[in-house]
């Protein structure tokens, strides 16, 4: 249960009494789950690195942590901050030297996966910045652009076809997931022409509907094939997401806004949405 | 993934989902831009930069497109393939940006001074995915003369070649006979307009290069020498134009067919002392000779003759009839140079003695085969000529004969078919005559003449070779035909005879007889 949503603690948890909510009067009510929370607006947020919209290169999003790239100014890491500061740490670093960190790692939230080119001090601070039950690794792979080669998200990791076996135990172990080998709409690089979550994913807009049932299965959450940043194939470098909320570059337009919000579940965390529900069982007449 | 299947691999069936179009979010199947066709169209115009509207200029007089910076296109017909091809040169479109697929003519008015093309262009937009769209052109025909035109029509007679046909003979045959050729093989068509002066014809041309091919023609069926000269009309310096007049004066030797001549000594020994008198016997672009005594014959070229020009000592106006008494075939007939001839004595006299006196005259003739007691031959009278000639003085101890041959005559039985008409006529050059000066005894000379001509074509049909006759519509054989005795006169066989294709407007009802035929 609480999985699916983080509660702040800013807000406090309301009583089942009438609350004066948006000018709607809300009677007691059993909600399904039992609890009645008020969340903060989560859904998709549209941003820009330096200009740039391709906003899975320069950051990585996972549901224990969120590593951003260091920037000329602060305003790419101030609006992660804005959305998750209070929830997970969001860290400032570079791996290898470069702020290319979304396509060079990979992780969830049992663990993180560095390529070989990263340095010691990267390592360390990467160590010192995440929460222990983190596992950070640096491991020795050929493709060492892992965010490219590996999608992965809390329980299972699809990895590029090519990658050693012993990458592939590695992964297993660290990332705490099953592993299977697999192209996106005959891509090798499935780290960057899917992202996914716990709750759904998004491939490339070429998967045929035989491949999508196939990934689908693999993945045991519902699968979209889609575009990002107005016409962009490359999902997982436009964007970066994970259960509860997703940024996009700012090119996205409002179409492929509203499918990632329903293909990754985001919309159901908003207030409005409750509200609009709750009003159809609740008012029978109005006053 | 095809070279996967070749290779025999399975490969599983893929079928293509749908995915959203990004901007207006319908479902679409995906594409490079994966945006749907009517988002992509709205925000890409791949038919943006190019010319919408383009200018054609046209001159009516000669309905020909202008190139510029100076080219004239003849031959355009509206909404053909060169017209297109002329048009779309024009719009100068970026071949390398856009593809063209298709492109046709819109109709429009022929008098509307608009071309309207439609055209069908590809080009790549953006991510890679190609679109095709349509394209609308409209071009402005303006009309402008060309220079030709302009020119000709600020002065209609301006010629700037003239070709000047002289022959200084007191007869015209040759040119009735060049009249011919050249309408047979149309070489004056590019003449803007033909003069006839005494002793010759001038062809006024509009450039110098007709004037050469004219000049060209007429040294290929007759022997000429020619010069050319030019005359400046205009000159603009600072471009290096110059504007000339050219004159090209061509003079045809003045030996004709049947023409007696007494060959310079020199030249008569360059020949293989051929006998000083020869016959000429035919005239094309070289001159062929026959002694009529040994049957010996030459070939004098344009270039040998003008070397080294002679004289007819007598021509054909002056010969003179005679009646053949006897004939004794001397020796076996003979080719010479595609003619016959048979060596022969004979005994003649003239028409004008015959039955006054006895004058008669044994000599050797060459025209033994056609001969017989009792016929006509015309022939040379050297008896009663006096010869002015220089040459004849010239060669030492020649001995003239009285009376050379030279063909049989027909002449009692034309009397009979006088005035009636031939069942073949020619056609004639639109030439200017010169009609001021001379009057009424030139004209009756020039029309005997000319009934000589027509004669001669019937004599001859190596004559006939290069010309074409045409049936004559009015022709009526005659009843009388049966009645001939001994020999026809000679009358060119039905077969040679072209039937006249005429569409003129004057002959308008005949032309369905033409058509028949």
């Amino acid at each position: 249960m609480l999985d699916r949503c983080h509660v702040s603690e800013g807000y406090a948890i309301l009583a089942p009494r009438r609350l004066d909510l948006f000018g709607v009067r809300i009677l007691p009510v059993q909600v399904s789950k039992g609890f009645f929370f008020l969340q903060p607006a989560v859904m998709a947020t549209r941003i820009q690195f330096e200009n740039s919209c391709e906003v899975g290169v320069f950051s990585k999003l996972t549901n224990a942590y969120c590593l951003v790239a260091i920037g000329g100014s602060e305003n790419f890491y101030s609006m992660f901050e804005a959305e998750l500061a209070d929830v997970i740490p969001v860290v400032k670093t570079s791996i290898a030297g470069t702020r290319i960190i979304g396509r060079l790692c990979a992780g969830n939230k049992n663990g993180l996966l560095l390529p070989h080119t990263t340095t010691d001090q990267e390592l360390q601070h990467l160590r010192n910045s995440l929460p222990d039950q983190v596992v950070v690794q640096r491991i020795d792979e050929r493709l060492s652009a892992l965010g490219n080669c590996i999608a992965c998200n809390d329980h299972v990791a699809l990895t590029h076809p090519d990658l050693d076996r012993e990458t592939e135990e590695l992964i297993a172990d660290v990332l705490g997931v099953e592993v299977f080998r697999q192209t996106i709409a005959g891509n090798i690089l499935v780290g960057s022409y899917g992202a996914i979550s716990n709750r759904g994913g998004l491939v490339h807009p070429h998967t045929s509907i035989e491949d999508l049932d196939e990934l689908s299965t693999l993945l045991q959450v519902p699968l979209v094939a889609g575009t990002v940043n107005r016409g962009s194939e490359v999902i997982a470098a436009g964007m970066t997401v994970n259960d509860w909320t997703a940024f996009c570059g700012s090119d996205t337009t409002a179409t492929e806004l509203s499918v990632i919000e329903s293909v990754f579940k985001l919309r159901e965390a908003r207030p409005s949405s409750i509200v609009d529900e709750m009003r159809k069982s609740l008012i029978d007449s109005y006053v | 993934m095809s070279d996967l299947s070749a290779s025999g691999m399975f490969v599983p069936s893929q079928t293509v989902g749908t995915v959203l179009c990004c901007i207006c979010g319908v479902a679409m199947p995906p594409n490079p831009a994966n945006m749907c066709v009517r988002c992509l169209r709205s925000r890409v115009d791949i038919t943006e930069g190019l010319t919408r509207h383009a200018a054609v200029i046209h001159c009516p007089e000669c309905r020909c497109y202008l190139q510029p910076p100076r080219t004239w296109i003849r031959g355009l017909e509206p909404e053909s393939k060169e017209l297109l091809a002329f048009c779309l040169r024009r719009l100068r479109l970026p071949l390398r940006r856009v593809r063209l697929v298709h492109a046709e003519f819109i109709w429009t008015e022929p008098h509307s001074k608009r071309l309207r093309l439609r055209l069908r262009v590809q080009a790549e937009a953006l991510h890679g995915a190609i679109l095709e769209q349509l394209h609308i052109v409209e071009l402005t025909v303006h009309d402008r003369l060309c220079d030709a035109c302009s020119r000709s029509q600020a002065n209609p007679d301006q010629w700037s070649a003239a070709v000047q046909l002289r022959q200084h003979v007191s007869h015209r045959r040759t040119f009735f006979y060049l009249e011919q050729l050249i309408l047979r093989h149309s070489a004056a068509a590019r003449a803007l307009r033909i003069a006839e002066t005494d002793h010759g014809l001038d062809f006024f041309f509009g450039s110098r290069s007709h004037a050469l091919k004219f000049v060209d023609f007429i040294t290929g069926v007759t022997p000429v020498r020619s010069r050319s000269d030019k005359q400046l009309v205009s000159h603009d310096p600072k471009s290096n134009l110059y504007n000339y007049k050219h004159t090209f004066s061509v003079e045809i030797s003045p030996v004709c067919r049947e023409d007696l001549i007494c060959l310079p000594p020199k030249l008569a020994n360059a020949l293989g002392n051929l006998g000083p008198l020869v016959l000429c016997t035919k005239v094309t672009n070289s001159i062929a000779l026959l002694d009529p005594f040994t049957l010996r014959s030459a070939f004098l070229d344009a270039n040998q003759y003008w070397r080294v020009p002679f004289k007819a000592l007598l021509t054909s106006r002056q010969l003179v009839e005679y009646i053949v008494l006897d004939v004794e075939v001397e020796s076996a007939e003979v080719s010479v140079g595609g003619f016959r001839y048979m060596l022969a004595h004979a005994q003649v006299a003239r028409v004008a003695d015959f039955g006054k006196n006895d004058t008669m005259f044994t000599i050797k003739t060459h025209l033994g085969h056609l001969l017989n007691p009792g016929d006509y031959a015309l022939g040379y009278d050297l008896y009663a000529a006096n010869s002015n000639d220089c040459e004849i003085e010239q060669h030492k101890g020649l001995i003239l004969p009285e009376a050379l041959l030279v063909r049989k005559s027909y002449h009692e039985k034309r009397a009979k078919n006088r005035g009636k008409a031939r069942s073949w006529k020619l056609k004639s050059l639109n030439m200017d005559v010169d009609t001021t000066s001379k009057g009424r005894a030139d004209e009756e000379k020039r029309n005997t003449e000319y009934e000589e001509f027509l004669r001669d074509l019937e004599e001859n049909p190596e004559m006939r070779f290069n010309i074409s006759l045409y049936r004559n519509k009015e022709y009526q054989p005659s009843e009388m035909a049966s009645t001939a005795d001994g020999e026809d006169v000679p009358s060119i066989p039905l077969e040679e005879l072209l039937a006249d294709l005429d569409l003129s407007e004057e002959e308008e009802n005949e032309e369905a007889d033409n058509m028949k035929e």
